[in-house]
């Protein structure tokens, strides 16, 4: 039956574990927002037996694609199709929900983009490179040193009428600021209001640098959640910003969307998911650092009871290569004796 | 004297050759690694650029192997690098290393005084013609290891194994770093394009040696695009992802320019650049900064896919260059990234930034579905 098939769409990154089911006529059935708390494992299992309870026990997944910093992870136990960057990822969600869309906002746990976009196609990005300054981590911080929810940050920003000026260009040093125009007693809402100006214009000025932002604007992830950063921006830039309704899962839509494209690119193929059960067996990482060269790599091993599913990190290709062809990880160990010797 | 020099890349094997040409005995640090960089990073002001901190590593490394005795290049200009030979030996006298640094560079303008120290470093056993036989020498081995390593960044996305692709280069390197003499160095080059021949008649009826490589230009900083070690290796990244790379500076390019004072070519020459950078940065900003605007201007007018710029963090030449790079994107329709690198520098960062710049050059292709040739890799690499 057509209403059971899905594709699923994760993306794994610092701070959030987000999971879509998407049906065959691209419309959502189901969207997770976890908290991965550094134990991404542990978080996509969970995921897929939260999604497991909520759908039907016939369905059938017929597609999977990865996205985010753990996609490689995340991939390896799930088992899918698809493996790509969260640049792309956002990018094919966002021209998907509006094919005219022309710049793409970011701002997720630990960094942020920006994706220029003609035609459908992404022509110029950019990530935060040296400062995570301005991402959905440091507001997070900051609200709960301020002792307020996340999900009031915003509105009680947009109370403001006189928003006061914060210096923006380094996370501690507009902490300091902060604390400063508290003692001085500016009003909540004005400062809050401020902050988000600076981290507006810290992103403009940093990420944003020399790129040809033009409308329609859209503004995802998961800070995207926050009002009072959206009306910062509009104010910047001088043009209105979409929201997506589902700006928060867009890099697993956009996984879900790949999913989806490769399968219509080759429709005789199957799919290497793992099966919704995966939740039940135990996984194990474990590293360690090679030390066949001077690059001394280190590599992860991902293993599930016993039998070794993937390596990576290494630079040569020998480890990471190397699976398959011995269901042991006596190589490991005996990495891991030479290195403790 | 046991002389020993930083690393830069491949350079180790040319200044190994010089000096075991002369006599002179040579420490070679070991190659770059997270252990360099965190000796070198303890020692170096947090603002100093990467190269520092790994130089500093390196002579640290090199200390325990003997070396008492540093051989650093200088340099005029903005660039801090032409003042790091001075700044090196303060901080290691401080740090409490006894080391001797020799700068190769004319002291104020003297042509005597740099005499002197090549002098000083060779000792009185070599005669002048025995000095500059072996500066030859090295000169013509640096040629063929950028040879060598050209020919590589076309086997990359080209040959089927990338596992033996690696090795192919890391036994060519071997081979040349262990040859002395013209034919050794021309028969290692030989073997590399015949290994190559070899495997490509493999690939050439099958499937996938239908797609042509995107070519991708490498820009920026010299110690950055040259060692790869800084850059997080780039090149063999993109690689793998099937792209085709070149680059803006090779060693015997930067050799032939910086140290014979452009009184030999190198394997592409660095001289045309300010040229082709007249019209967007019309004079010298110190460093490569002015090559790196020439050098992409020159990708583009080739048809290159796309360019990526590379400088470590606080690098003056390179900013100033990198403010001029968007002009160059807008005029030539050619998508410009630009990575920064320092010692917090993640592997996964980069490997995403790279991943979805190939992903922005490839995807309109592929929407549009065309299909050509994949070529032959010498026809391409290490002319």
């Amino acid at each position: 039956m057509e209403e059971d098939k899905f594709f699923l769409g994760v993306d794994v990154g610092s701070v959030s574990t987000n999971m879509v089911l998407l049906r065959p006529d691209n419309t959502l059935k189901e969207a997770l927002y976890l908290r991965t708390q550094g134990r991404p494992m542990q978080t996509i299992q969970e995921g897929i037996k939260l999604l497991r309870s909520r759908i039907p026990n016939s369905s059938e997944i017929i597609g999977v694609g990865a996205t985010g910093s753990a996609r490689q992870l995340a991939a390896t136990l799930l088992g899918a199709d698809v493996v790509k960057n969260e640049i792309t990822a956002h990018a094919v969600a966002a021209s998907r929900v509006n094919p005219k869309v022309q710049t793409i906002l970011e701002i997720g746990g630990q960094d942020s983009k920006i994706i220029i976009l003609r035609d459908g196609v992404v022509s110029d990005f950019a990530m935060n490179t040296v400062c995570a300054a301005g991402t959905g981590s440091f507001l997070d911080q900051q609200a709960a040193r301020l002792g307020i929810p996340i999900e009031e940050f915003g509105p009680l920003a947009l109370q403001s009428k006189t928003p006061v000026q914060i210096a923006g260009r380094c996370s501690v040093f507009a902490e300091s600021d902060m604390i400063h125009k508290q003692q001085l007693g500016h009003s909540l809402p004005d400062i809050l209001a401020g902050l988000c100006q600076a981290m507006v214009r810290n992103y403009l000025n940093n990420v944003g640098k020399n790129k040809d932002i033009q409308g329609p604007i859209f503004f995802q992830g998961g800070v995207a959640a926050n009002p009072g950063i959206r009306k910062a921006f509009e104010e910047e830039l001088g043009q209105s910003i979409v929201v997506p309704e589902h700006y928060g899962v867009m890099g697993a839509l956009g996984a879900a969307f790949l999913a989806q494209e490769r399968l219509a690119k080759r429709p005789e193929s199957l799919t290497g998911f793992r099966g919704l059960k995966l939740s039940e067996t135990q996984f194990q990482a474990k590293s360690f650092e090679c030390s066949g060269c001077a690059n001394r790599c280190e590599i992860v091993e991902i293993i599930q009871e016993g039998i070794s599913l993937a390596r990576w990190g290494d630079r040569c290709g020998k480890w990471s290569l190397a699976v398959g062809t011995s269901n042991d990880n006596s190589l490991a160990g005996q990495q891991r004796g030479q290195r403790g010797a | 004297m046991k002389v020993t020099f930083p690393h830069m890349g491949n350079a180790w094997i040319v200044i190994q050759t010089l000096f075991e040409s002369l006599n002179v005995e040579v420490v070679v640090p070991p190659v770059n690694s997270k252990r360099t960089l965190n000796l070198g990073t303890r020692l170096s002001p947090e603002s100093a650029c990467l190269p520092l901190k790994l130089n500093l590593g390196n002579y640290i490394e090199a200390a325990s192997q003997g070396a008492d005795t540093i051989v650093i290049t200088g340099g005029i200009g903005p660039c801090r690098f032409g003042y790091y030979g001075e700044v090196e030996r303060e901080i290691l006298r401080d740090a409490g290393y006894d080391y001797e640094v020799v700068t190769l560079e004319p002291p104020n303008g003297s042509l005597l005084g740099l005499a002197k120290r090549i002098r000083f470093l060779a000792g009185t056993k070599n005669s002048w013609t025995k000095i500059l036989k072996a500066l030859r020498f090295a000169y013509l081995k640096s040629v063929g290891l950028d040879r060598i390593e050209d020919l590589i960044h076309a086997a990359r996305p080209r040959l089927p194994s990338p596992l033996d692709t690696e090795k192919l280069y890391e036994e060519g390197k071997e081979r040349l770093a262990q040859t002395m003499s013209e034919k050794g160095i021309f028969d290692t080059i030989q073997w590399v394009q015949e290994t190559i021949r070899e495997r490509q008649v493999n690939v050439r009826s099958s499937v996938d040696g239908k797609y042509k490589p995107l070519r991708i230009g490498i820009v920026g900083e010299i110690y950055t695009i040259l060692d790869p070690y800084s850059s997080m290796g780039v090149e063999q990244e993109l690689g793998q992802l099937g792209i085709e790379v070149d680059r803006s500076i090779y060693l015997s390019g930067w050799v032939g320019n910086h140290v014979f004072q452009g009184l030999v070519p190198g394997y592409r020459s660095i001289k045309s650049y300010p040229g082709y950078a007249k019209h967007y940065l019309p004079h010298f900003v110190g460093g490569h900064g002015q090559e790196t605007v020439g050098a992409a201007v020159k990708f583009a007018r080739e048809g290159f896919d796309g360019i990526i710029q590379i400088f470590p963090l606080s690098c003056m030449p390179e900013i100033v260059a990198a403010s001029v790079l968007p002009k160059i994107q807008e005029a030539y329709k050619i998508p410009i990234m630009t990575l920064i690198v320092d010692e917090h520098t993640g592997q996964a960062g980069i490997k995403t930034r790279l991943e979805a710049f190939v992903d922005l050059l490839e995807r309109p292709t592929m929407l549009r579905g065309i299909e050509q040739t994949r070529g032959e890799v010498l026809g391409v690499g290490g002319r």
